[in-house]
């Protein structure tokens, strides 16, 4: 039997014992105790832990958020500020400046390096009003033919009262729709935590890359554990289930390519995963260049339409 | 609505049992009992207090629709497991499950329809199958919906209810978010009107797509409509939430909806929304 079959069927006799009622407290118990533990030092083979590792990474506190790799990358970088109705959202910023010699629009979440930062920036989960700037910048960068690039870091949108009375999930909503209406280049980059509709709201783009080290994922391991296995403790083990890395992504269609990252993770060499980033994002906006803006909204659209696994 | 819907037990593994739930046909507003008959006469809907039960997918279509005109489409779409999902039991297992206990295929039933002579494609959710959750399946069914609407130049007629994304499809899940917010635009694109009717609770990742996006949005009375839960906000950020938070009172106070219609009273506005429209 491979490992698959060996886990599958554990699973399978597991959840089995598991549904007799009549004998919970007796027996079975033991029996279910077995098999979980057998099942457990199944989990943590190697491809789990390195899914671990890739949530750790993503998240590490010196890791390269959007602005640094901003002053990378771009020249004449003009930051636009404000989403001239309410406020002015730190958690994502929004501006103009020059890629290879090109203008380029750019939207990115921003988590903040010190205490004070973190909480003025809300760890980098936007209001709506943070959506509602990148739409504005949108619009811009449609209305001048400027390629838009995303980069992606949020654990989510913010989960506040006012971020819901000023309509969350209608703003992250409309920004998809702007990001499938544009018809000039766009490119994605998840550049540490992807985390749900937060993040999915700037990433609707021609071409989505996830670096190497990043995740991507419909809820945080740890809000994925304490609903289905009602302990947020068990985070390590939702990750190995729902399988946030790159490479997982990459096989499931929902990203377009992986881009690396110095050995042990972007943090240890900024520069250096900057110069990778950039390498990344010019070849993508490069293969773009020449499809019509009309071309690219449909293709765009064709590929997003493309996506999921059904019978 | 008195009911506020704020809850801010902590779930552990080792908490005590909940305490016990009222019985599907006590109204947890105002705690009049109903027999099956008396609740599907009223459309689910207390006649004491006006609280709003859930509305099944089926009996929903059977209500909104001209007798005899609805016509099922997509029926065959089924999700599958892409990531051999397993919790505390596989997601294969749950599928199966909530196939049996709701008689459904998927979260969502669609379906071209008449009402009041009106053809229209229908796309209903129905909360009882995983807590109508969206996944792969969902998302293809909702899109072939509004490419059905376009071709036949009707009206899509949405209903939601939902919790949000499946997460037993992971990223997967996620990814129904742009692909249905793409089918709403080429919907928007052919001119095709969308009117979508928010039922409790229509939250995190359908309310983050397509049902966000209607030309005339309306929600049920007292139904949660928000992004992220009372339970997750006040866990989260330990803020003191306002009595009405999330329900579609507020949701109008704020300018999200363009009303608040009775579930008694909807097949009567739909009818004239569709008429302005046609």
């Amino acid at each position: 039997m491979t490992e698959r079959e060996t886990e599958l069927n554990l699973r399978q006799r597991l959840s089995g014992l598991s549904r007799l009622p009549l004998l919970r407290g007796a027996k079975v118990d033991g029996e279910a105790d077995r098999l979980q533990s057998q099942l457990d030092r199944l989990a943590t083979d190697a491809g789990d832990e390195a899914i671990w590792r890739s949530v750790e990474l993503a998240r590490h506190p010196e890791r390269p958020y959007t602005l640094d790799y901003v002053e990378r990358l771009l020249e004449d970088w003009v930051e636009l500020h404000g989403d001239r109705g309410r406020a002015d959202d730190g958690a994502l910023v929004t501006g103009l400046g020059r890629l290879d010699g090109r203008t380029v629009a750019l939207v990115g979440h921003q988590k903040g390096r010190d205490v004070k930062e973190r909480i003025d920036r809300q760890f980098g989960m936007a209001y709506p009003e943070g959506y509602h700037k990148a739409m504005r910048v949108m619009e811009i960068a449609g209305r001048f033919g400027f390629p838009l690039v995303s980069l992606v870091d949020t654990p989510g949108a913010y989960p506040g009262v006012l971020a819901e009375q000023h309509g969350q999930g209608g703003a992250i909503a409309r920004s998809q729709a702007a990001m499938t209406r544009l018809e000039v280049p766009t490119v994605a980059c998840i550049i540490g935590e992807g985390g749900s509709g937060g993040a999915v709201a700037i990433a609707v783009a021609d071409r989505v890359l996830m670096q190497e080290n990043a995740i991507y994922s419909v809820i945080t391991p740890e809000g994925c554990a304490a609903i289905l296995w009602r302990d947020a403790g068990e985070a390590k083990k939702a990750a190995a289930a729902f399988k946030p890395d790159a490479q997982h992504c990459l096989d499931l269609g929902v990203i377009d390519g992986i881009v690396p990252e110095p050995g042990g993770g972007a943090h240890l060499d900024p520069a250096l995963a900057a110069a990778q980033l950039r390498a990344a994002l010019v070849e993508a906006l490069e293969e773009l260049d020449d499809v019509p803006g009309d071309e690219l909204r449909r293709r765009r659209r064709a590929k997003f339409r493309g996506m999921g696994v059904f019978a | 609505m008195s009911e506020t819907r704020i809850d801010v037990q902590v779930e552990h593994k080792h908490a005590p049992p909940p305490e016990t739930a009222k019985h599907p046909n006590t109204c947890p507003t105002c705690g009049s009992h109903y027999r099956d008959d008396e609740l599907a006469g009223a459309l689910w809907v207390c006649g004491h207090c006006g609280h709003h039960f859930p509305m099944r997918a089926r009996a929903r279509i059977e209500w909104y629709a001209d007798e005899g005109s609805f016509a099922e489409e997509a029926m065959d779409v089924r999700s599958e497991d892409p990531l051999s999902f397993f919790d505390l039991r596989p997601y294969s297992e749950r599928l199966a499950e909530a196939e049996l206990n709701t008689g459904l295929g998927e979260a969502i039933v669609v379906g071209q329809a008449s009402l009041d002579d009106h053809p229209i494609e229908l796309a209903v959710m129905d909360f009882a199958f995983m807590g109508g959750s969206m996944g792969s399946a969902v998302g293809e069914k909702f899109s072939r919906a509004c490419d059905a609407a376009v071709e036949r130049g009707v009206p899509l007629v949405s209903v939601t209810s939902s919790g949000g994304a499946r997460m037993q499809e992971g990223i997967l899940s996620l990814m129904q978010l742009p692909k249905t917010v793409c089918a709403v635009e080429d919907l928007h694109d052919a001119g095709v009107p969308m009117i979508t009717v928010m039922t409790h609770p229509t939250t995190a990742g359908v309310l983050a797509s397509f049902a966000s996006l209607g030309d005339v949005t309306i929600a049920e009375p007292g139904a949660l409509i928000a992004f992220t839960g009372p339970r997750v906000v006040q866990q989260t950020t330990r803020e003191k939430l306002p009595d009405d938070f999330g329900l579609a009172e507020q949701n109008l106070r704020f300018g999200h909806l363009d009303g608040i219609v009775p579930r008694g009273e909807q097949r009567e506005y739909l009818s004239r929304v569709l008429r302005l429209f046609s």
